[in-house]
């Protein structure tokens, strides 16, 4: 039995450790981790980068599920954990999960510190801090004008500009009367100031806030002066704490964080801790770097390796705000015995402060003009004598150097050596980096973060990578490709292969391979499944299914599972059924001795654990009983849910499920770009929960509203409103017209949540609402499309037809008994 | 020494498909690609045990219908970055369209010791 390793927090700390971990020994332990967030394990840094609207959340995942499944690692997203049992060596979580361990690790991280004056609960007093937060603030932008950040630290700065970039009237709220105190001295805060007042940006400097004002939701803060500004949002920003909560209470010795030794193991061995939620030699950090050098210590530990250990680290800061040149490190206001290196040219926006002490740097801030700081943090770090150089130090290292390359960014990074580091958040070298170009031949800085994580994380040295690039490549230009190629096959996005589909007018695969110049022969797994569906979309008609282009569920009409049984859930029209399909349903588990029956989310029967070769017999049984394919497995028209509506419930004003029988059965069968879910709720209570499906009706007094675009899984999106209608046949319309809109424009594997995000909801209406010719000619397509989709029900076709009967039995049945056994010469025993 | 077993017919494994050859020490998948060439593989993805049989084969690679993990059907290599490797078996194809699958002397003196 491997051991037993369980991590408490899914953060960038915590999964760090176990990527480190797996790198060392991937087979070591059964790895389950338990984060209190919903999301997977993403980059917390770039939060800032998605306010302010440059980067979106899917670009900030570092690790998605499947990394989790890929690695065998468990995850258990939305539970906190409660509880750790040092004697019974185990811990539970809120959701009463109980788990035992070997050994644990601890990665709470911090929490925001909220200033607890008058109001401070309100709804709309947000902390920066996760992915709620996030959206809570580009919830208040679109529906308020005024916000309040309080803080003017590196993390209020950076709400604040963001907020700014989403149209909302911004101030910064600051005690003191220079901002980022911990990281600027006052030349460079002043600077910083006027900057971001240029941009808009409001500021409040030496003032105490007195009391959030609302009484539903935040509607103003008044301060000790008595002045009181208005407020549809307020941001706290003041600090953070470790989070020892949990640890403290299991009785591990914290002080202000959890306290680890230089292994990173708290009092108990067997626990370890890693990122902001620890205390090193009296020391808690709040950046990435230190985390991640902390991880590496902690993982070879936790591999048993036993070698690493953790000094401490040298820290640094920048401020991600598009446009501002901003860097600090180390003491960087210096004391009575060090001596201050200084360049100001206020004209250019340039400040640039060394702090000596016996010829060794101790810090530095620059302001405007931060192509050197690399450098300096490396002297720093190496502690170098730069007593001989301390003439031109300030004019950078080019110039300090000697070079005869002028002293232009590009010439600097020529001259470093290979052992400067160039990204501070992730430790990588300049030496590694133009090791991994050449070896690995890459071109582009997507590749080279890739293969070293240099600038995978704040990604506040992308140019200096750039750069190594652009001196190491021939002919290195930046040419960030735009779009996104469908595959390793093609240059085409998917966009541009569907185009040349329709019009060349292509219908095949063979064909498509042939026109379009694709590079390998048979394409690959991820462009078959996609052109075949492409193909039938737009050609229905014409087009003969590709059936080894289809992904096994597709395939056999199943689900697989991760034994390589298959599931298999009949099709329940409106999620109505009778005693005779239960019967039916029942039997079949008894006769197949299928092992698991569960409700599936979209009110439908699942039969799990059922054997391949079993499955034409498993489907005879059901299809004598009336029950069809429910289509579980594909990118296709999943369920429709319903609530009782009129026809039982007291409060229903439109017969729910009368609809959606009517809408199951119009639309069963049709492929879509991916799977497709709908729901009926016969009145605004929304008992089915309409508002996170592909395709939601709400019965209202006058008919009824359609919703488009919602989804429940790994990213919640609430539907849009379409429009209202008054009849189920308008409902029908719109549903058929929608559905076709989405086959023919979305691209494969997009689900409609994405693809209106992409497209935009006011595309969606001008196609539909605003146009009834168009919105007509859709509906008159997807019936036609639906003509060949539902020509036959694919479990009959292969129950009693013997469709495909091959896939479903073995080509020969071997036994040991066969094989004689011959003895192997002597010479070859021995 | 190698002991050979007639499975089949090369018509009966779809191109760009395979078909399960079942053993008492379990499954052994059959591949034809596109170009009618036909390998053989234990059907068990060395990442956790999907049954390769069910893959897409493209080229002369299958990927995993599990996790994606693409498996060299010549000689059972996981495909980089990925590690791993699956048992693969000689199979050949004679004038007639039969399939023989090959057992390996050694493969079998491993079997009868366990
Ligand atoms: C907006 C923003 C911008 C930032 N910018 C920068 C930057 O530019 N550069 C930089 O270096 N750093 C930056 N940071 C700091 C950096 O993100 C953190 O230092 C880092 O994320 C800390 O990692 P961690 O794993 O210790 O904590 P976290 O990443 O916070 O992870 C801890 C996780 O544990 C979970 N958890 C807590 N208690 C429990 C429990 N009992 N049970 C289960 N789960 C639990 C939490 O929900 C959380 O997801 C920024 C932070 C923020 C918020
Ligand atoms: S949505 Fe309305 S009609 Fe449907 S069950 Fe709920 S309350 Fe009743
Ligand atoms: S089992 Fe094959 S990729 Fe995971």
């Amino acid at each position: 039995m491997k051991e037993k390793l369980v991590c408490i927090g899914n953060g960038m700390a915590g999964v760090r450790t176990l990527e480190e971990l797996l790198k060392l020994d991937p087979e070591k332990y059964d790895i389950t981790v338990l984060g209190t967030e919903l999301y997977g394990n993403y980059n917390r840094i770039l939060l800032s980068p998605v306010l302010a609207g440059e980067k979106n959340i899917d670009d900030i995942i570092l690790n998605s599920q499947e990394w989790y499944d890929q690695n065998g690692i468990t995850l258990y997203t939305g539970h906190t954990v409660t509880q750790i049992n040092r004697i019974k060596r185990e811990i539970t979580s809120d959701q009463d999960v109980t788990i035992k361990y070997d050994r644990l690790l601890i990665a709470t991280g911090s929490n925001p510190f909220i200033i607890p004056i008058p109001g401070h609960n309100l709804p709309g007093v947000v902390s920066f801090r996760d992915i709620t937060d996030v959206e809570a603030m580009l919830a208040a932008s679109r529906h308020g004008q005024y916000a309040v950040v309080i803080g003017g630290g590196l993390l209020g700065l950076e709400a604040a500009n963001g907020l700014m970039k989403q149209g909302m009237d911004v101030t910064v709220v600051h005690l003191l009367d220079t901002l980022m105190e911990r990281q600027l001295d006052k030349p460079a805060a002043t600077l910083l100031k006027t900057s971001l007042e240029q941009r808009g940006i409001k500021f409040l400097m030496e003032a105490q806030t007195a009391e959030i004002i609302g009484t539903e939701q935040v509607t103003a803060v008044r301060f000790k002066d008595g002045l009181e500004i208005p407020a549809n949002i307020v941001v706290m920003a003041v600090g953070i704490r470790p989070n020892t909560t949990l640890a403290k209470a299991a009785g591990i010795y914290c002080e202000r964080g959890i306290i680890v030794n230089d292994t990173m193991q708290t009092y108990d061995p067997r626990i370890y801790a890693v990122g902001e939620c620890v205390q090193h030699r009296g020391q808690a950090y709040g950046l990435v770097a230190p985390l991640y050098e902390q991880a590496k210590v902690c993982a070879n530990h936790l591999a048993d390796m036993g070698i690493a250990r953790y000094s401490g680290s040298v820290v640094s800061t920048r401020l991600k705000v598009t446009g501002i040149e901003l860097f600090s490190a180390g003491d960087f206001l210096g004391n009575g015995k060090t001596e201050e290196i200084i360049f100001q040219d206020p004209a250019q926006g340039i400040y640039k402060k060394l702090v000596v002490h016996n010829n060794y740097i101790k810090g530095a801030v620059m302001y405007g003009d931060t192509v050197d700081s690399a450098w300096y943090l490396q002297l720093m770090r190496e502690q170098a004598d730069i007593g001989h150089i301390r003439d031109k130090l300030l004019f950078g290292q080019a110039y300090a150097l000697g070079s005869a390359l002028g002293g232009t960014a590009a010439s600097a990074v020529t001259l470093m050596s290979d052992d400067t580091q160039i990204c501070g958040c992730n430790g990588v070298c300049k030496g590694t980096i133009v090791k991994t170009i050449t070896n690995e031949g890459l071109t582009t800085l997507e590749q080279v973060r890739l293969h070293t994580k240099a600038s995978a994380s704040c990604g506040s040295c992308s140019h200096l990578v750039e750069q190594i690039l652009a001196i190491t490549v021939k002919d290195y230009h930046n040419t960030a490709p735009k779009k996104k190629a469908m595959c390793h096959c093609t240059e085409l996005s998917h966009d541009e292969v569907q185009t040349a589909i329709k019009q060349q007018h292509l219908t095949s695969i063979a064909q498509i391979f042939d026109q379009l110049a694709w590079k390998n022969p048979d394409g690959c797994q991820v462009c078959r499944p996609a052109l075949n569906y492409y193909l039938l979309a737009h050609f229905p008609a014409e087009v003969k299914d590709d059936y080894q282009s289809r992904f096994i569920n597709e395939r056999v009409h199943a689900n697989i599972q991760k034994d390589g049984t298959y599931s298999v859930v009949p099709r329940m029209w409106g999620g109505l059924t009778n005693p005779q399909e239960l019967r039916a349903i029942a039997n079949v588990v008894e006769k197949f001795n299928i092992p698991t029956v569960k409700m599936t989310g979209g009110q439908r029967i699942d039969l799990l654990g059922v054997k391949k070769t079993d499955l034409p017999a498993v489907w005879a049984d059901l299809n004598q009983a009336g029950l069809v394919s429910g289509y579980a497995y594909g990118k296709a028209v999943r369920t429709v849910k319903t609530c009782v509506g009129s026809e039982w419930c007291r409060f229903g004003t439109q017969p729910a499920m009368e609809l959606g029988v009517k809408l199951e059965k119009m639309t069963w069968g049709s492929w879509t770009p991916h799977k497709f879910k709908m729901a009926v709720s016969g009145c605004p209570r929304n008992c089915a929960e309409v508002t996170i499906k592909d395709f939601g009706v709400i019965g209202v007094e006058a008919g009824w509203e359609i919703h488009v675009g919602g989804n429940g899984g790994i990213k919640v999106r609430v539907t849009d409103l379409l429009c209202k209608v008054t009849t189920p046949e308008e409902v029908l319309e719109y549903c058929g017209a929608f559905m076709q809109l989405y086959r023919e424009n979305a691209r494969y594997l997009e689900r409609t949540a994405p693809w209106i995000e992409r497209v935009g909801l006011d595309y969606v209406k001008q196609q539909l609402v605003a146009d009834n010719d168009n919105r007509q000619s859709l509906f008159r397509r997807f019936l036609e499309s639906q003509h060949f989709a539902q020509a036959e029900d694919p479990w009959i076709a292969r129950a009693l037809g013997g469709l495909d009967a091959h896939e479903f039995k073995p080509l020969k049945q071997v036994t040991t008994s066969e094989i004689k056994v011959v003895a192997l010469p002597e010479e070859e025993v021995a | 020494m190698i002991q050979w077993i007639e499975i089949g017919h090369l018509q009966d494994i779809p191109r760009l498909g395979a078909r399960v050859v079942t053993t008492d020490w379990g499954n052994i998948a059959i591949f034809r690609t596109a170009g009618d060439e036909v390998w053989a593989l234990d059907d068990r993805c060395p990442h956790r045990g999907g049954p390769l049989s069910q893959g897409i084969v493209h080229g002369k690679v299958v990927t995993c219908p599990l996790h994606n993990r693409q498996i060299n059907l010549t000689d059972g290599q996981v495909l980089a970055p990925d590690k791993g490797c699956t048992h693969s078996y000689p199979v050949k194809v004679i004038e007639t369209g039969q399939l023989l699958l090959g057992i390996p002397e050694t493969y079998k003196q491993a079997l009868q010791l366990t």
